[in-house]
């Protein structure tokens, strides 16, 4: 007679199992409560200052701490006119570094140059910032404003857009420097999306006998639209949460009046990380926060269009693939 | 040859050559956006080289942060920081990589895993002074005080959809045959979890860690009002705590020669610090494909 095999313990794996699930599903619910958190809690910190002002805090351009006066507009439009100034240069920039690494490089240098690139995302924006202020600026200053305002002295308009002290912080530097933040962002989505054209659409447009440049402007750039669209939202939602970059060399001053580029001017990210820390408990705080809101639901709008538009893309990918 | 014919033909040959000048310089500005940006790579790392080891010495690494024009160090930020940063990357990463296992293996395709995915990947571009403003109103402005455990959750909350992005695309990877395997002899879930798919994925995860500290590493908006500053040497996670980008921050700004000096040496320590960890993060995914 054998032996029966010896009875074996019950296995707790259910319950093990149940737990390790639960807490996985916990830890995904932890990140929506995150965003529902900010959210709240930045409406709840805000509240005073929207209960006073209500949408018209948006339009409005005082901003006067001493006598408890508060309004938005200086900051958003400095927000808005850096990320503009940003997405003119790092778009076609970046399209052309796509370009380059999808059609021209050699195979062996794609890596390094791509690495390369995505290195400048990863500088701190700190550096960027000490570095804008302190060695871009006065360059940007000495070899770009003064010349420009001794050939555009008495012109109307244009004088007017170099006016100002030759100093190299403003409106227009900090859109630069958030241009350079913000061309690997964009520059990888757009590889990366270019990457995705099938081949075989590339070359029968090779064979009909067209150039690389009509094969990429006519085949790859329709084909990729969507992602294309989606890259430079991404690097838009990037521009315009920028902080430390931008608080070095915008000037930290809130004006409107001069047209200027090289101004000093304000940012929302600016105002925060300047005022925020002084701001005592009460209406300056709030009106803080209210600014915060207004960039968080401005970032939240823009990311979204990227990641609908991304996705886009890949379903379409998707289905004829 | 008729005349008419040789005209076609020249008109075509004429097309052909703008169409081939279109190409050379539409080519040539492309060669030229590459250069534009290696260019301010290449310059901001050389600026930041040059002028931070001019700040550097062995007093720079020793010393308290010091008064204006007085001789001193950046020890207790580069302390501080390395704390923040080592807590915050403890608190975030487990959670991170618990979310992350959700996505891929649990629920990849339900509603609350797309919800997710798309909270997360906003969450990753949202602007870190936000960060900084959420942690400041349920934290700071309840205790009343600034705190360095503030700071750790600001810097944490960054860490988290770093590390979600990294360990779902990783688990992904893994093939499902090997799943397959593992439950054919009987393991239970979180045992092939654990001990199968995540120890595949191990190199890709640890380069979502490595790369999430580099990012936090170098985080100032979200410091500024949550672990503020301090002049002092400090490990009490409940005071204010001085951090190296918050250090920049003030020594950069202000007027004094010998401030602005520790804040190049302190740009160059982070800079140092941010790419190596990049680089090191790089050449472990490549090393496991």
């Amino acid at each position: 007679m054998t032996t029966p095999p010896p009875v074996k313990p019950a296995r707790r794996s259910p319950f093990a199992d149940r737990l390790f699930g639960w807490a996985a599903q916990g830890a995904a619910l932890l990140t929506l409560g995150l965003l529902i958190g900010i959210l709240v809690s930045l409406v709840i910190g805000a509240w005073p200052a929207i209960s006073k002002y209500g949408l018209g805090f948006l339009t409005s351009t005082t901003w006067d701490p001493v006598k408890n006066e508060y309004g938005g507009l200086v900051m958003i439009y400095g927000t808005l006119a850096t990320s503009i100034i940003a997405l003119v240069i790092a778009v076609p920039v970046s399209f052309g570094i796509a370009l380059f690494l999808t059609e021209l490089s050699p195979a062996w240098l794609k890596r390094p140059l791509g690495t390369a690139i995505e290195l400048l995302a990863a500088v701190p924006s700190i550096v960027y910032g000490m570095w804008g202020l302190l060695v871009f600026g006065p360059i940007l200053a000495t070899y770009v404003q003064q010349p420009l305002q001794s050939l555009f002295k008495g012109v109307p308009y244009l004088g007017a857009l170099v006016s100002g002290p030759p100093v190299g912080i403003g409106i227009l530097s900090a859109g630069i420097i958030l241009a350079i933040m913000i061309i690997p962002f964009i520059a990888s989505v757009m590889r990366d999306v270019f990457e995705v054209t099938p081949v075989l659409l590339k070359e029968s447009a090779y064979g009909l006998g067209s150039t690389t440049w009509e094969v990429v402007s006519k085949v790859v750039l329709p084909y990729t639209k969507a992602g294309v669209i989606g890259g430079i939202m991404l690097g838009l939602g990037r521009a315009l949460g920028e902080t430390m970059a931008v608080t070095f060399v915008i000037g930290n001053f809130n004006q409107l009046d001069s047209l200027s580029l090289f101004q000093a001017a304000n940012s929302i990210t600016s105002a925060l990380a300047n005022e925020f820390a002084e701001a005592g408990e009460g209406l300056h705080q709030a009106a803080l926060i209210y600014l915060g809101l207004v960039l968080f639901f401005i970032t939240f709008v823009v990311l979204s269009l990227s990641k609908l538009l991304l996705a886009q893309l890949r379903k379409s990918e998707g289905a004829k693939t | 040859m008729s005349a008419v014919m040789r005209n076609a033909s020249d008109a075509r040959l004429a097309k052909f050559a703008r169409r081939k000048m279109v190409n050379k310089i539409a080519l040539v500005l492309s060669l030229g956006a590459m250069a534009f940006g290696l260019f301010w790579l290449a310059w901001i790392l050389f600026e930041t080289i040059r002028l931070g080891i001019g700040g550097l010495s062995i007093a720079t690494l020793t010393q308290m942060t010091p008064a204006p024009n007085d001789a001193g160090g950046i020890a207790n930020a580069i302390y501080g920081s390395f704390l923040m940063v080592l807590l915050a990357t403890f608190v975030g990463t487990p959670i991170g990589i618990m979310a992350g296992i959700y996505l891929a293996e649990y629920n990849t395709k339900g509603w609350l895993a797309s919800v997710t995915r798309f909270v997360n990947d906003i969450l990753l571009s949202a602007p870190s002074i936000v960060i900084g403003l959420f942690v400041y109103t349920v934290v700071v402005s309840q205790f009343k005080s600034y705190s360095g455990w503030a700071g750790v959750l600001a810097l944490a909350l960054i860490v988290i959809p770093v590390v979600i992005r990294t360990t779902e695309n990783m688990l992904q990877l893994v093939p499902p045959g090997l799943r397959e395997a593992a439950y054919a002899l009987g393991a239970p879930k979180w045992k092939v979890i654990t001990s199968i798919t995540l120890r595949a994925a191990r190199a890709g995860v640890t380069t979502g860690v490595l790369l999430a500290v580099a990012r936090i590493a170098g985080e100032t908006a979200p410091l500024l009002f949550t672990a503020l500053n301090n002049q002092f040497w400090t490990s009490d996670l409940s005071q204010p705590m001085a951090s190296l980008p918050v250090t920049i921050f003030k020594f950069a700004l202000s007027p004094y020669e010998n401030w602005q000096q520790l804040a190049w040496a302190g740009v160059f320590l982070i800079t140092l610090a941010v790419l190596g960890l990049n680089i090191l993060a790089r050449v472990l995914t490549r090393a496991k494909n």
